[in-house]
């Protein structure tokens, strides 16, 4: 099992090594979406320090949807996903593997990048950390519930458009903690355990259901 | 008498029952909906004086309750019929479904419209990020979703199941959405809404409340076999009884 | 009667709230009477021409 697991996951990594601009892409929109806010609503400091953490998951979420729709579509246009369809290993976990290496190639960077971004919004150091801490165990969950989405969605004209409809709403949760995360984090420290701890408990419900649910979908679109 | 359910199953028979019912649901709609009215604007004036005053918009609540209360139940009804398709593999509980979202949709969009004039004369204003407002606005969205993903795809069959799939995951979904818009800060929670306690409730209030709804319910059985009717007959046209049906001079 | 519709003052918001509502279920139950015609129409036209079938001319809901 922890062997196919690996398999496609390293073949998904490899394969996107090979294109590096789709996972660049990402990362840019996320740093180009969060630098262009300041330019709307004003630089000043004080603004700035209360809506950096809700414009930060906002990009966040709206980076990680549009690198969803990538999830799938290489592996149906080729026909490989009919094949793991067919195979013996159950498809949840293959599914799984491939969410596992979308998470890495687009949620990862933009933990790693968040120090940069929360500097531009004048977090300070604490803030930062926790930021990371929320988005570390926020984006996983971003990818999971998102690939439901990309499941239903498979190979439809607009789907893009159509999966950001279906999923973001399904986002809030992890957007209303992500960054109450954060805010709180600047009054006192100790506030955001109980958040973290929410985070980490829908993180594990997603791993656990999600993977079922979008293996489900998968076989509705290419029934 | 033993009527046998499975028969009605098939959309074939079904179609001419639905047909019988909408009538049917449309008296019961048309009665119950004017004694809520009737009810609601001249059976409840003491409710203007006395010690707890209140004014005359009191009386959107005779339309807010019952359209917020059909939007959830018909989101239910969605779920439970999508669930019954897919784990049963009907083709009229898909149809059933589909038929229902529209009106369900239209009733979310009622309880937010009537909300905001209440809320405009109660809170002094329209929009407030209040949980269950919040909550109500999501559901929209679910609703909105369901029926994009039904018309996106092309193929009948997958648009069911998708979207069916998809009804079911907003439904495990919900509970969560609602309770992190409740409590944004997961040790205290807050509303502005009071908390629904059906017993405190005036009963002349309470009857026109519990009328609409029930007119309102009848308003979805009609429409929604309506529309299911329509369902049908696109679906099954290549099948005999339908060619049959048309041929005939006034097609029921 | 004018007591009955200004509503205490409260006309805009009484009657805005009834209004749409009445509005909107108006418009479905004419967008559902119109669209059984429409499909009654098309396909009582493809069952007269013989040695077609519905499909081909793409019947969708």
């Amino acid at each position: 099992m922890a062997r196919v697991f690996w398999c496609i996951l390293i073949r998904d990594l490899t394969l996107a090594m090979r294109r590096r601009t789709d996972v660049l892409t990402t990362l840019f929109f996320f740093v180009i979406v969060v630098s262009l806010f300041p330019l709307g609503v004003g630089t000043e400091r004080k603004i700035l320090e209360i809506l950096g953490p809700g414009v930060v998951w906002v990009a966040a979420l709206l980076a990680s949807m549009l690198a969803l729709e990538r999830l799938f579509a290489a592996d149906y246009e080729d026909g490989t996903l009919e094949q793991m369809l067919l195979t013996a290993q159950p498809l949840s976990l293959l599914v799984l593997a491939k969410i596992s290496a979308h998470w890495i190639l687009t949620g990862l960077p933009l933990v790693l990048i968040a120090p940069l971004v929360g500097m531009q919004y004048h977090l300070t150091g604490t803030a930062i950390w926790v930021m990371m801490l929320a988005l570390l165990l926020g984006t996983p969950i971003l990818s999971l519930i998102g690939a439901i989405g990309a499941a239903l969605t498979l190979g439809l004209r607009g789907g893009g458009i159509l999966l950001s409809l279906l999923i973001l709403p399904l986002y809030i949760p992890v957007l209303v903690y992500g960054a109450g995360a954060v805010e709180v984090s600047r009054i006192d420290l100790m506030d955001v355990q109980p958040y973290l701890m929410l985070l980490g408990a829908f993180f594990l419900i997603a791993l656990i259901l999600a993977p079922l649910a979008s293996s489900a979908a998968l076989r509705i679109s290419l029934e | 008498m033993s009527l046998n359910w499975f028969k009605l199953a098939s959309p074939a028979s079904f179609y001419p029952v639905a047909g019988r019912l909408v009538p049917l649901f449309w008296i019961l709609t048309v009665g119950l909906l004017l004694l809520g009215f009737y009810w609601g604007f001249f059976q409840t004036p003491d409710q203007l004086g006395g010690s707890n005053a209140q004014k005359e918009y009191y009386r959107i609540i005779f339309i807010h309750v019952p359209a917020a209360w059909m939007s959830m139940w018909l989101y239910m009804v969605i779920v439970g019929w999508a669930a019954i398709g897919l784990v049963f593999n009907t083709r009229l509980s898909f149809m059933m479904a589909n038929a229902v979202a529209p009106t369900g949709a239209i009733f979310t969009f009622l309880a937010l419209w009537t909300g905001a004039f209440w809320g405009r004369t109660s809170w002094g204003t329209y929009w407030d990020w209040d949980p269950r407002l919040t909550s109500e606005l999501v559901l929209f969205f679910l609703y909105i979703g369901y029926i994009a993903l039904h018309s996106a795809i092309d193929d009948t069959r997958r648009a069911d199941r998708a979207s069916g799939l998809l009804a079911i995951v907003g439904l495990v979904m919900v509970p969560v959405i609602y309770w992190s818009i409740n409590c944004p800060d997961p040790t205290q929670c807050a509303a502005l809404h009071q908390r629904s306690d059906l017993t405190r409730i005036d009963g002349n209030i309470l009857f026109s409340m519990l009328i609409m709804t029930l007119g309102f319910w009848m308003y979805s059985f009609a429409t929604s076999f309506m529309r299911l009717r329509g369902i049908i007959l696109t679906r099954e046209a290549e099948s005999a009884w339908v060619r049959e049906l048309l041929s005939q001079e006034n097609p029921k | 009667m004018s007591d009955f519709f200004s509503q205490g003052g409260y006309a805009f918001f009484v009657w805005g709230a009834y209004g749409m509502v009445v509005v909107l279920l108006l418009i479905e139950i004419l967008q559902l009477r119109s669209q059984r015609r429409t499909i009654l129409a098309r396909l009582g036209r493809l069952t007269r021409m013989p040695g077609t079938r519905t499909s081909d001319f793409g019947a969708t809901e």
